[in-house]
């Protein structure tokens, strides 16, 4: 009833958080001084650790292969800087988990081992995707999938649609945004070079908050065709791969599946970014770009870093923290990681750290369910939030499962929602977890 | 950074799961803005009914507040009147008692509807049944003579007694074109509950809180919907004997119930859809009772039963996961 009166294309649900990104949406990339430690986490994305190469004494440059892909659903990682490696540790990363560390002390710059530069111009497909698998290239929309992955469907797949998010749903965050009206030409030329990896069009998705972006990506492509612009109206979480694709596409990814499986692949604007600088430039995906912003932050400002910088280090530089911060995250106000190592570094995928104040992320005591409906309302995949919690709650995994909980793309709308103030994403992630657990349980005694 | 500066960080932040911040509705917030919405309805009640209503009100709030204070105390939980929703409990059931009512039998509704509506489930949150509701269903049951016993507006203190236009209709046969006029009944010159009979002032109410984002306007839009369509029927099949829908609407508790009661959170569907058949079926039976029924009026009862089926509503409207769709 009444789907005439929602913006066309826009799903249902959805939330309005305060966009927040006057606090650094001005600020150009600017590149921090070198930190003396650096620490570089062997798993910097989605799928199995990388091999160490490395060992503690050797000498290394930037731009040097360090760790390879152990799998097809890894990636290697390169060197950000010179320098020695001290010691190989066990060290929380951002996420907390604790992951094996390169520790490298720097030294000076000199000129960079870099992979040799590609012509993408007269580059065929085969050497453009091994390049990109080469340098390391993971997504940089946040959940750090090889690239590479998702650049080479299984035969059978048929692929009509490139995507480019640049929606940056995330209130604060204004990583893409600067990337958009700095680094345009890498964008369109590392757009050219995905087209024509898959053979397809692309459009690039992206919100109605950002006209001055909007504005020189249409200059810039002019009346070109085979990339488009698709300007769509501000509610988060337009930038969610199954929004966006159902907002560009006006298709539905089914639960459990890939965007793959209506012909979707997407990719965010950075990653465009590193794969142009990847085959263009030869250079790995050895930077980080990063909004240091929120109200707890004595200078909002977005930097350039090498990866592997400690958070430590971002802070102090952006002029530390103000007296009335509380939290520091990785990531976006609705589904950053609450960081509580502050020496953990900075990775390939890091979009933003944001530094809020107990004003801006007021942490309400929590009372019963109230019934209200309006994280139903709000839940962008048309889940029961309010019962999949209580599911985990109750430990009721099965019935967890059979209502859908493992489609929760954990996006936040509803405990941002929530008059009662339930923590229902934190219960909804506890109870995903134990889902799966059981899952591969069944899958390994059957 | 230093290791003392980390250290002394660390010691004042704080860790929490996801998302780091949240929408300006808290629940207590809303609590506060439903009593702010009640002043509307209330003022037009003191106006039309006179200054001793607001005792009546009063009393109903102190039982409501009363009541809720000393379960939560024997309980040995956390007093949580400061939540807003035992003076809302105590408000609503002030509002929808005849105007005159002696103020103890308002204080014993509060105390039934906070404790038997209310705090046996397990306080807020876990009650089936609209507490105010409760709480005047059991005065009716209680005390069916003062609770029938309508005294005429237009700041009649006490003793005038009027038949409200519900009962005019009702038992005296009189439909629209006789007794009372549309525009009557949609400023609420008319006998009925105290904060019932003003339908602008409980519209007021409702811009608000649907602008608040407190009310789900499903509700009050399902309801007018169904009530509409239902009575219009019966209006068509026999104008001279049924009243007109509009009629219907602005009557009695109707408005009231859609804005105030059958809008609860904790009482109504989760679903949207869930609050579709709900609305309407509320309006089906208060239509059945108002014209086939021996009561005049059914609102109360038609919101009650409904309280009854929304688990099972819940259940049949769970909604499509996005993509599953067929």
């Amino acid at each position: 009833m009444f789907k005439s009166l929602v913006h066309p294309g826009s799903f249902k649900g959805g939330v309005h958080p305060a966009e927040a990104k006057e606090l650094s949406m001005d600020f150009p990339f600017e590149r921090m001084p070198n930190p003396k430690m650096i620490y570089l986490p062997l798993s910097q994305h989605a799928g199995k650790e990388s091999k160490l190469l490395v060992a503690k004494g050797s000498l290394v440059k930037k731009g040097e292969l360090l760790a390879e892909p152990d799998g097809f659903i890894s990636a290697p990682i390169h060197s950000p800087v010179n320098g020695a490696v001290t010691k190989i540790s066990k060290t929380a990363n951002l996420s907390g988990v604790p992951k094996t560390v390169i520790e490298i002390s720097v030294s000076e710059e000199s000129e960079p081992s870099y992979l040799e530069a590609i012509d993408f111009k007269t580059a065929n497909k085969t050497e453009l995707l091994d390049r990109i698998k080469e340098a390391g290239i993971v997504g940089m929309g946040g959940a750090a999938f090889p690239a590479f992955v998702k650049l080479s469907p299984p035969p059978g797949k048929k692929i009509d649609k490139l995507i480019i998010n640049a929606a940056e749903c995330e209130p604060y965050l204004t990583r893409d945004y600067r990337l958009m009206l700095e680094y345009t030409d890498e964008l369109i030329s590392g757009i050219e070079i995905l087209m024509k990896i898959i053979g397809v069009d692309c459009v690039i998705g992206i919100e109605d908050n950002k006209p001055k972006a909007v504005e020189i990506l249409k200059n810039k492509l002019g009346n070109r065709t085979d990339i488009t612009v698709r300007v769509l109206p501000v509610k988060y979480p337009q930038g969610a791969e199954k929004m966006l694709i159902y907002a560009v596409t006006g298709k539905k990814v089914p639960p459990g599946k890939l965007p793959m499986d209506v012909g979707v692949v997407m990719q965010n604007v950075g990653t465009a970014i590193s794969v142009f600088r990847a085959v263009a430039l030869g250079e790995p995906q050895i930077e980080a770009y990063v909004s240091v912003t929120g109200g707890g932050i004595t200078k909002p400002r977005n930097i350039i870093v090498p990866v592997g910088t400690p958070v430590s280090e971002i802070l102090d530089f952006c002029g530390g923290l103000k007296p009335d911060a509380i939290k520091v995250v990785a990531g976006g106000p609705m589904m950053g990681n609450n960081l509580y190592d502050y020496n953990a570094p900075v990775m390939k995928a890091t979009s933003g750290l944001l530094i809020l104040t107990e004003a801006e992320s007021q942490p309400g005591e929590s009372i019963p369910c109230l019934r209200c409906g309006k994280c139903i309302e709000v839940c962008p995949v048309n889940l029961m939030p309010t019962r999949l919690s209580q599911y985990s709650k109750l430990q009721r995994f099965e019935d967890a499962e059979a209502s859908g909980i493992l489609v929760c793309m954990e996006c936040g709308c509803c405990a941002y929602e929530c008059p009662a103030n339930i923590p229902l994403v934190q219960w909804i992630k506890l109870g995903k977890k134990e889902v799966m657990k059981i899952k591969q349980q069944e899958r390994k005694s059957a | 950074m230093d290791a003392a500066t980390a250290v002394e960080l660390k010691n004042k932040t704080i860790l929490t799961s996801t998302p780091h911040v949240h929408s300006k509705l808290s629940a207590q917030k809303a609590m506060w803005l439903v009593v702010i919405s009640l002043l509307p309805p209330l003022v037009m009640g003191v106006i039309y009914f006179g200054l001793y209503q607001l005792v009546v009100v009063l009393a109903a709030l102190a039982g409501a507040v009363m009541t809720e204070s000393a379960i939560k105390y024997i309980r040995k939980q956390k007093i949580t009147i400061l939540d807003g929703s035992a003076i809302i409990t105590g408000l609503l059931l002030g509002l929808i008692v005849p105007p005159g009512l002696n103020p103890v039998f308002a204080f014993i509704g509060s105390v039934v509807a906070i404790g038997f509506g209310k705090e046996v489930f397990g306080g807020l949150g876990y009650n089936i049944f609209n507490p105010a509701l409760v709480g005047r269903a059991f005065l009716q049951a209680a005390y069916p003579v003062a609770m029938t016993t309508w005294s005429a507006p237009a700041m009649a203190v006490d003793t005038v007694t009027k038949a409200t236009p519900l009962s005019l209709f009702k038992f005296e046969a009189i439909a629209s074109k006789g007794g009372v006029d549309a525009m009557s009944l949609f400023l609420g010159n008319v006998g009925g509950s105290i904060g019932e009979t003003s339908s602008i002032a409980i519209l007021v109410g409702m811009v608000f809180l649907i602008a608040m984002k407190v009310l789900n306007w499903r509700v009050p839009l399902a309801m007018i919907v169904g009530l509409l369509l239902f009575s219009g029927i019966f209006w068509l099949i026999d104008p001279t004997k049924f009243a007109s829908p509009i009629h219907h609407l602005f009557m009695g508790g109707f408005m009231f119930g859609a804005v105030y009661m059958a809008s609860d959170w904790v009482t109504s569907p989760v679903t949207n859809k869930g609050i579709w058949i709900y609305g309407m079926a509320i309006s089906l039976i208060v239509v059945m009772i108002r014209l086939f029924g021996g009561l005049p009026e059914g609102v109360m009862y038609a919101i009650l039963i409904m309280n009854g089926f929304v688990p099972l509503i819940n259940r049949y409207t769970k909604p499509v996961i996005f993509g599953a769709e067929k």
